[in-house]
């Protein structure tokens, strides 16, 4: 499975993750990361045939709330703690491009 | 035969409405000042967790069976990762591989929006509908933009047909027929204005006959179901101008620019978005049996196919009536009070078209406010039956009841607006106008049968319009 | 002066102390520790102060919430409290004011527990020696040259030190075990569900859960009462009326009968020092002296435990991090010209690099391509592990295991290698991965570093009682612990 490891493109997953790295961090990042990508390649040598997967630890099902609604909280617990605001009222971030959902 | 088949799909985003949001318990309202409507889980706070709105997944699951939809008997949510400032937790919880519904179809049918010719009916498949939460609101400015999260979090569907559709008109269609059902269902008012119903078109043409798909183009940004058609004829033009011109097509999202009538280039898919779905840990999945699916089928509402097919049955409408009647499900509901209390249904039919529609659209009130409770229709066109009044003093009545309230009865007679079938005093009057027009009275006797219409114009007058019609042309025939 | 919550309690319940006098004694000791252990990020004297007298004024009203109205203990960082910062022991969320209290804190104040200040940890819980903090490092009160462990190494530290009663830890692969283990104290992690998760800053949803870090058993039993229950606001909450776990301490179990499984795979393993299996064989030989019985078990998919929890713990992660990037609060980068910049420097100036390398493999495990070979596989090796775990408790009613292959490591040890750091988990992460409960009890000091050793016993779900009462039972007969 070492075409694996060797296929762990750093560029590339730091932007994904928005990442930015210092060359010297990526350096020893790069290192860092062949070796356990390459430790987790163990996982391979499993033989998983008809099992399921575990997605969480308690086996329920259904949790769900009832439709009603509850006073929201004031706006200034969150404006407070926002970097850059627009008149107190909008969170205000660089120029985006709306793409919509 | 053209040269290009067009291939078309929709993925179209319809608010659900619930008193709550999705998974945090802040009203879920439009209109509410910025950022006040918001709470640490709609606003990804560290730490917060999400508990699912169980009436948002039970309107998902009405709008599956509205749709003809299977029913997943188990489902999840999924996260969908990708950075956006709109998105608070910077992944969305949605749904993947297991959504609430999938292969559905509905029907589509009417009339064409462009030449109102008929539409042939035709039935899109529905590939599958999701539940998930939609994102803050982003207001732009020169250099910034602000957000504002009182959308964030709201219940949110994604309903993604198959690509079923050749034309502008069939989308129009497509588009007009969820959204009744939606209506119809109470699942969502799909208010465009409000960002109810958001619609995302995916657009490929391909030399006509052959199998493989052409570039898939997606068109964001469509404001009104007349842009999304607009959008749609202008970017198959431009496609097929493309490809006549043999440029090849790039898979891009383009946007739609409503003043200048024409799509411009957003950003160009160089490759796939890599969203990193995985099953959301902080939920558990939702089941159903088929006891609970019943149970939700068994409060589903008559969906506006059905009831269009009953109203042409039951009460002899023509399909293009039942179609104006069945479009809003409080006007079809209106219509079925007022003609099951009538001897004649289509007569009803007419006067809803005709005059109470056209007043509710001059006064912009709903159904809902309508002034007339359809009983008073109902009384009114018995009126008419009966001889106690004319069609056109009818109408008369009709403005009154609409704007003053009152039933017909009590403004017929508070105005003396009686029809008059008295033969003598009908007789008086028809003597009076042949008196007084000697010259048409020469006209109809030297043949131009024209004329009586000019004399029962002048009886009506006389009468101030209560003169029963009937009797007026009979002893005008008689007299002349 | 009164060391446990029990004794506290006992003291303040009889009138022979006040709340503020406990508070200002532990906050004399924190003071005193402080400059050398730095326990804690911040500790807020006025506000503990406060609460102490409100305890305290209702006490003498006869008013009290609790037998436990009053006592301080500490709070890991990552654990959300109303009008404090809550860091996470990180960069990037150094100027965030918690608008509101996680559910364990909501608990501990209906009851009265003051919250005492914010105990240090690895950054987001990542780390195993309380070094990964933008903050502090924080020492081990048993050889300041050594790390208390991680990530709740400040909680464990603060205890052992005295600085305060007991503490609030989290833990998701042996966060909370490990540093108890390192720092010669008792740590619970329950089993997943047991306690509300909501507040609690994620790190991996399916595995984290909060626990109680305490000098004593009954001490964790009391804590795990108080903060355990079900929570309308946590999907993953169990739903569980359960009676008092304290209350079942009141007499040491005859351990007559009960079988203690012991997994040859945890054994039978380079990299087990043996001065920790030599304290580790001698209690299980305590254990026998005491009448329980001893049965090999075995686990055999263990050597695929610390992979898939890698795997699956940072895929997690990779997406419970993603909303930290300077939008609507916490550090925003100054330099960034555009949007794209503001997340791409925020994080990464934000971030420490154990976090990085974390986001970057659970990114990499979750993207196109990758998703059914690393995650998808590790789901499954999960599902194996817990039938593993499953099968072993038909044969005992715990099992037992040192907490950690070696004692608390030298500071710096693995600086330039977080595998090896990794690794060190094994004993640890399979309850996280399981969801089943697991203690870690000292059991004595390592003949040639003189560092205590923890022992663990693991239960099944919702194992506790038993658990409690084993271990109980065990601590009663010993007097390994040591101030
Ligand atoms: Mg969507
Ligand atoms: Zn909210």
């Amino acid at each position: 499975m070492s075409e694996q490891s060797s296929s762990f493109d750093l560029d590339s997953i730091a932007n994904l993750a928005r990442l930015e790295l210092g060359e010297t961090e990526k350096d020893s990042l790069r290192i860092d990361m062949e070796k356990i990508v390459a430790y987790v390649n163990v996982l391979s040598e499993l033989d998983v045939e008809g099992v399921e997967p575990m997605a969480h630890a308690a086996a329920l099902t259904n949790v769900v709330r009832n439709d009603r609604a509850d006073a929201s909280f004031p706006r200034e617990a969150f404006i407070s703690n926002a970097p850059e605001t627009i008149d107190d009222e909008l969170i205000k971030v660089p120029k985006v491009i709306d793409v919509g959902v | 035969m053209e040269k290009y088949d067009v291939v078309i799909g929709l993925e179209v985003h319809v608010k659900v409405r619930t008193e709550s949001k999705m998974f945090c318990s802040c009203a879920n309202l439009y209109g509410a000042e910025p950022n006040t409507l918001v709470c640490p889980v709609c606003m990804g706070y560290p730490g917060v967790l999400p508990v699912p709105n169980k009436e948002a997944i039970r309107k998902t699951v009405l709008a599956g069976l509205m749709t003809s939809c299977d029913i997943s008997k188990f489902s999840k949510f999924d996260r969908k990762s990708y950075f956006s400032p709109d998105m608070p937790k910077n992944y969305q919880i949605s749904q993947y591989d297991l959504p609430f519904c999938l292969a559905g179809n509905i029907l589509i049918s009417g009339k064409r929006f462009s030449d109102r010719e008929p539409l042939p009916e035709k039935s899109i498949g529905i590939t599958r509908i999701h539940l998930e939460e939609d994102v803050a609101k982003s207001t732009h400015f020169p250099k910034s933009s602000g957000i504002d999260f009182n959308r964030a979090g709201g219940p949110l569907m994604e309903i993604v047909s198959e690509p079923d559709m050749t034309s502008a008109d069939e989308a129009y269609a497509y588009l007009t027929v969820l959204k009744r059902i939606m209506r119809y269902a109470d699942i969502s008012n799909c208010d465009m204005e409000k960002g109810e119903l958001r619609c995302d078109v995916n657009i490929s043409l391909k030399p006509a006959g052959r199998k493989e798909f052409g570039t898939k183009i997606e068109l964001k940004n469509l404001n009104s179901f007349r842009s999304i058609h607009r959008a749609i004829d202008h970017e198959i033009a431009r496609q097929a101008a493309e490809l006549d011109a043999g440029a090849p097509l790039s898979q891009e999202t383009r946007g739609w620019n409503d003043d200048k009538g024409s799509t411009y280039l957003m950003r160009v898919k160089e490759t796939e978005s890599d969203y990193r779905y995985f099953p959301e840990p902080d939920l558990t999945p939702i089941t159903f049996s088929d006891e609970e699916i019943d149970a939700i089928r068994a409060e589903m509402p008559e969906t506006p196919d059905a009831k269009k097919q009953r109203f042409i049955e039951n009460f002899g409408l023509t399909p293009y009536d039942s179609e104006v009647l069945t479009n809003e499900k409080a006007v079809a509901d209106y219509f079925e009070k007022a003609a099951t209390k009538s001897s004649n249904p289509k007569q009803i039919a007419n006067w809803i078209i005709s005059e109470l529609l056209r007043e509710l659209a001059n006064s912009a009130n709903e159904i809902s406010e309508c002034p007339v409770p359809p009983a008073n229709l109902a009384e009114l066109a018995e009126l008419i039956n009966k001889g106690t009044i004319s069609g056109k003093i009818a109408k008369q009545v009709f403005t009154e009841m609409f704007q003053n309230g009152g039933s017909p009865a009590a403004i017929i007679e508070a105005k003396g607006l009686l029809q008059v079938s008295d033969s003598s005093a009908i007789e008086s009057l028809v003597d009076q106008a042949i008196t007084e027009n000697q010259a048409q009275v020469e006209q109809y006797r030297t043949g131009n049968q024209k004329v009586l219409q000019y004399f029962v114009g002048q009886v009506m007058k006389l009468s101030k319009g209560k003169a029963n019609p009937q009797m007026v042309v009979a002893m005008l025939k008689e007299k002349l | 002066m009164e060391k446990t919550l029990h004794e506290i309690s006992k003291s303040l319940n009889d009138g022979a102390v006040t709340s503020v006098e406990v508070c200002e004694a532990f906050l004399g000791k924190t003071e005193q520790m402080e400059p050398s252990i730095q326990a804690f990020i911040s500790v807020d004297v006025e506000k503990i102060l406060k609460m102490a007298v409100e305890a305290d004024s209702r006490r003498t009203r006869g008013d009290s919430l609790s037998p436990l109205d009053g006592v301080p203990v500490a709070l890991k960082d990552n654990i959300m409290e109303e009008g404090s910062v809550c860091s996470c022991a990180s960069k990037i969320l150094s100027n965030v004011t918690s608008p509101y209290d996680a559910t364990v804190v909501a608990k501990m104040r209906a009851a009265g527990i003051i919250p005492f200040g914010r105990a240090n940890m690895d950054e987001f819980a990542m780390g195993s020696t309380c070094e990964n903090s933008a903050f502090a490092k924080t020492a081990n009160p048993r050889d300041t040259t050594r790390v208390p462990g991680g990530s709740s190494g400040g909680s464990a530290a603060a205890v052992a030190a005295g600085e305060v009663p007991a503490a609030l830890g989290s833990d998701t692969g042996g966060s909370i075990r490990q540093p108890a283990s390192f720092c010669g104290v008792v740590g619970l992690k329950p089993t997943y569900g047991r306690v509300s998760r909501y507040g609690l800053v994620a790190f991996a949803s399916s595995l984290d859960q909060i626990g109680p870090i305490t000098r004593d058993t009954r001490d964790a039993a009391l804590l795990l009462d108080a903060i355990s229950g079900h929570d309308p606001k946590d999907s993953t909450s169990l739903n569980l009326e359960s009676a008092s776990l304290a209350d079942t301490l009141a007499e040491p179990m005859d351990l007559k009968g009960i079988k203690i499984g012991l997994p040859k795979e945890y054994f039978e393993r380079d990299g087990l020092d043996a001065d920790v299996e030599k304290v580790v064989d001698e209690a299980i030989a305590k254990f026998k002296d005491m009448g329980a019985e001893t049965v090999a078990v075995s686990l055999p998919h263990a050597e695929f435990a610390v992979a898939a929890y890698y795997v699956i713990a940072t895929a997690e992660a990779s997406a419970n991090l993603a909303r930290f990037d300077g939008i609507r609060y916490g550090q925003r980068s100054v330099d960034a010209l555009d949007l794209m910049e503001t997340y791409l420097k925020s994080r990464g100036d934000g971030f420490g690099e154990e976090v990085k390398r974390r986001i970057l493999l659970g990114t990499f495990v979750l993207s196109s391509g990758y998703y059914d070979a690393y995650y998808l596989k590790a789901q499954k090796a999960r599902t194996l592990i817990r039938e593993d775990f499953e099968a072993a408790f038909e044969k005992c009613d715990i099992m037992l295991s040192p907490t950690t292959p070696t004692t608390a490591f030298k500071s710096g040890e693995f600086a330039s290698d977080p595998l090896q750091m990794y690794l060190a988990d094994i004993y640890t992460i399979s309850l996280n991965l399981t969801g089943f409960c697991g203690i870690s009890l000292p059991a004595g000091n390592s003949a040639s570093d003189g560092m205590p050793v923890g022992v663990q016993l693991m239960g099944p779900a919702l194992g506790e009682e038993k658990l409690l009462s084993v271990s109980h039972a065990f601590e009663t007969s010993t007097v390994y612990t040591q101030y």
